[in-house]
């Protein structure tokens, strides 16, 4: 079914035609059109689930955990300050090795407050052990909770996954969706048959106390896990586009790339704007790229190292920061680069934050930026993008 | 001779690492007694996170699953939103928390499940203190005690607060069924227990549980302390069904509080004016307990 919706109708719809059975969530905008809708669907009997209206965030996780860790596949969505409440059952559900999925809406923390979007919310709980995905259409955003379950469900990846909508530019925005019939989804998406389950007959303790003989060998496991769900990942893409006819380009999709003078690697919708762009400029012979980053965890560090071999200058562009050195992604790009020859120069641009708009006018600048250090080493290593100045308000 | 109300069918094993004389221990085992192996039990941080012994110890002959110290009333949610979505509304869905996991840092998520109307079970054991983290004050240790942190010092400071009232606080969520027990009276919490598998919705229950280590009690005392806790009325045993009052037991004489006190190390220090202080408290709540059972009578 083909149908004009939101970014957050498209959570819905995900975490419907994927058949999550108990959904814990706590309202937050720009989130709550996910939760009122998934309401709807439950109270209309249009989804066979229970839906928990838990008292907080750090409840709806804790709530999808225990509900995993019992055999039934679950889904919750939040936002920003949801999220960070959330940050130590997002450790706990990965260390449960429950892979509930999640919804987040990026948007800004505060103080001071922000509704609208801004990637620092997910970027702080890159170490929680959860897959990442960032995505650029409604459609994705859909298709993705889909993948997520498929191989966060995996009994050799049992890991969780946040599912990212921009706030506002995808959450409040309609475009037109495929809803997949539920019958095609059953056939891509077995049901969650996780290992072990917490139900009387199997008398065990589930997250006892372990001694320092071995802690360590139990966090190898969830890391071997991640590193696992790479390739899984680029796997069930490529299976998904055979099911479906759609497919997103792996971990990262390349966007003229090859033999690009100048690349912006982003994550999210900035990454749309940045291929209107490309083409303007490609048409102007100027050979610019745009590198998508669509999942950030597990790090897909391959794909950064080919995306080094292709460009000539890279600008990565984040829509956070990591105070205290660049932007989150930035980071993660120049240390995979670190031990490959041949690195191409690298600027971390910070934009976009609190919601401010990425205009194609900024992105071309910046185009015209990196085109300007190629060869020369990118000098100042940070950059602020368009800074007001505050003095003088 | 008189039929036997406790199952003899034991789901604690005796391998745990609690303390001597620790009523904790005991809770566990007259509680898993009465509900029996079709049920799951989700533990927080506290003692009983520990009790078990390391990976791949256990001492339980049912589930456990251990959760996060603020998160027991979100678990027990989850846990029984999954059970009936598989079509098993039969399982005993066990919340067993310390009092600081219940009346403390996880009382939001407690009264979230409980205002939700979950058909749970949910035991505080109540030792009157963070023991797990060596004796720290919570809003359920009773005014004047010692704890490590209200050490008393050249100030004077022990504890100053009176005890948070959990059940009054399960009360006012216009809980189904709440009631309170002591490991002094097995056959009752077993039968309380028990009556809460017929009800539907949530089920609290707020356990005396002494701990000798943390109240500096001998512990061949526990016993007798807990039955002293009923006799001196600071600790009354009571149920509150839709909201009607029951008081189970009724002391045919009151012992004086301070005899109860007396007993326990971290009492020591109080002086006559506190002791005096303390019973007219006990007086007072006993006296409101007994006209709130009255005034209920004719609802
Ligand atoms: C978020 C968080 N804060 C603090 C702790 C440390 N902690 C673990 S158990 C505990 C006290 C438990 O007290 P209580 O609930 O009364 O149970 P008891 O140990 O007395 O049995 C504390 C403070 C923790 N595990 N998690
Ligand atoms: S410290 Fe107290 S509650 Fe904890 S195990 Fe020892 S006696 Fe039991």
């Amino acid at each position: 079914m083909r149908k004009v919706i939101t970014g957050n109708s498209a959570s819905a719809y995900g975490a419907k035609v994927s058949r999550a059975e108990v959904i814990a969530a706590y309202p937050i905008t720009p989130q709550t059109s996910i939760v009122e809708k998934i309401a709807d669907f439950v109270a209309n009997k249009e989804m066979d689930a229970k839906f928990i209206k838990v008292e907080s965030e750090h409840s709806a996780m804790a709530a999808c955990i225990s509900a995993s860790m019992a055999g039934a596949r679950t889904y919750t969505a939040t936002s920003s300050h949801g999220l960070l409440l959330m940050h130590e059952m997002l450790i706990w559900a990965s260390g449960s090795r429950a892979p509930v999925v999640m919804s987040n809406v990026n948007r800004a923390n505060g103080p001071p407050w922000s509704v609208w979007a801004d990637q620092h919310d997910t970027m702080a709980q890159r170490d929680t052990g959860w897959m990442q995905f960032y995505c650029e259409s409604n459609q994705e955003v859909l298709d993705t909770i889909i993948q997520a379950y498929r191989v966060g469900e995996q009994r050799d990846i049992m890991t969780p996954s946040i599912i990212i909508e921009d706030a506002f530019v995808l959450s409040h925005t309609a475009e037109p969706v495929d809803i997949p019939d539920i019958g095609v989804v059953d056939k891509f998406l077995p049901p969650f048959d996780p290992p072990s389950k917490v139900i009387p007959g199997e008398p065990y303790g589930y997250g006892s106390l372990v001694m320092p003989d071995l802690y360590m060998d139990f966090r190898y496991k969830i890391a071997e896990s991640m590193d696992l769900a790479r390739d899984r990942l680029r796997q069930v893409d490529r299976d998904f586009q055979k099911h479906f006819g759609r497919s997103y380009g792996g971990l990262v999709e390349f966007y003229e790339c090859e033999g690009a003078d100048a690349v912006i690697l982003t994550a999210g919708t900035a990454a749309s704007t940045a291929k209107d762009v490309v083409d303007k400029m490609r048409r102007e012979g100027k050979k610019v790229g745009v590198a998508r980053m669509r999942v950030f965890r597990p790090f897909p560090y391959e794909e950064v190292r080919k995306l080094a071999k292709m460009a000539g200058a890279i600008g990565v562009l984040d829509r956070s920061y990591c105070f205290g050195y660049a932007g989150p992604i930035a980071c993660e790009v120049m240390g995979a680069l670190y031990n490959i020859s041949d690195r191409p120069p690298i600027r971390s641009y910070i934009a976009g934050l609190g919601g401010r708009d990425i205009t194609p006018e900024v992105l071309e600048r910046l185009f015209d930026e990196i085109l300007a250090f190629k060869g020369k080493g990118s000098g100042e290593e940070v950059k602020w993008v368009d800074l007001k100045g505050l003095e003088g308000l | 001779m008189a039929k036997a109300t406790i199952p003899e069918e034991e789901l604690m094993l005796s391998g745990h690492v609690g303390c001597l004389g620790c009523g904790a221990t005991l809770t566990m085992r007259y509680v898993l007694k009465a509900l029996g192996k079709n049920t799951v039990i989700s533990v927080p941080a506290c003692c009983w996170a520990v009790m078990p012994g390391p990976y791949p110890l256990r001492c339980l002959e049912i589930p456990m699953l251990y959760n996060a110290f603020e998160t027991t009333g979100a678990s027990i949610s989850g846990l029984r939103a999954a059970y009936d979505m598989k079509g098993r509304p039969d399982i005993n869905v066990l919340g067993f928390a310390g009092d600081g996991g219940t009346a403390d840092i996880g009382i939001q998520s407690l009264s979230g499940a409980v205002e939700r109307g979950d058909n749970v079970f949910y035991v505080m054991y109540d030792n009157e203190a963070y023991m797990n983290t060596g004796v720290q004050r919570s809003s359920s240790t009773p005014y004047g005690a010692w704890t490590t942190t209200t050490p008393g010092g050249t100030t004077g400071d022990w504890k100053r607060q009176p005890k948070k009232n959990m059940m009054e606080i399960m009360v006012a969520h216009r809980i189904p069924y709440a009631a309170t027990a002591s490991v002094a009276y097995p056959e009752d919490m077993v039968k309380k227990l028990r009556k809460g598998i017929d009800v539907r919705g949530p089920k609290f229950y707020h356990i005396y549980a002494p701990c000798p280590t943390g109240w500096r009690l001998s512990p061949d005392k526990t016993i007798e302390i807990s039955k002293l806790a009923t006799d001196s009325c600071i600790f009354p045993i009571y149920e509150v069904e839709n909201g009607i009052y029951t008081i189970n037991r009724k002391p045919a004489k009151k012992v004086p509080v301070r005899d109860y006190l007396r007993l326990q190390g971290r009492f020591r220090h109080l002086g006559e004016e506190e002791l005096n202080r303390i019973q007219e408290a006990v007086d007072w709540d006993w006296k409101l307990l007994l006209r709130k059972e009255e005034f209920m009578k004719d609802m």
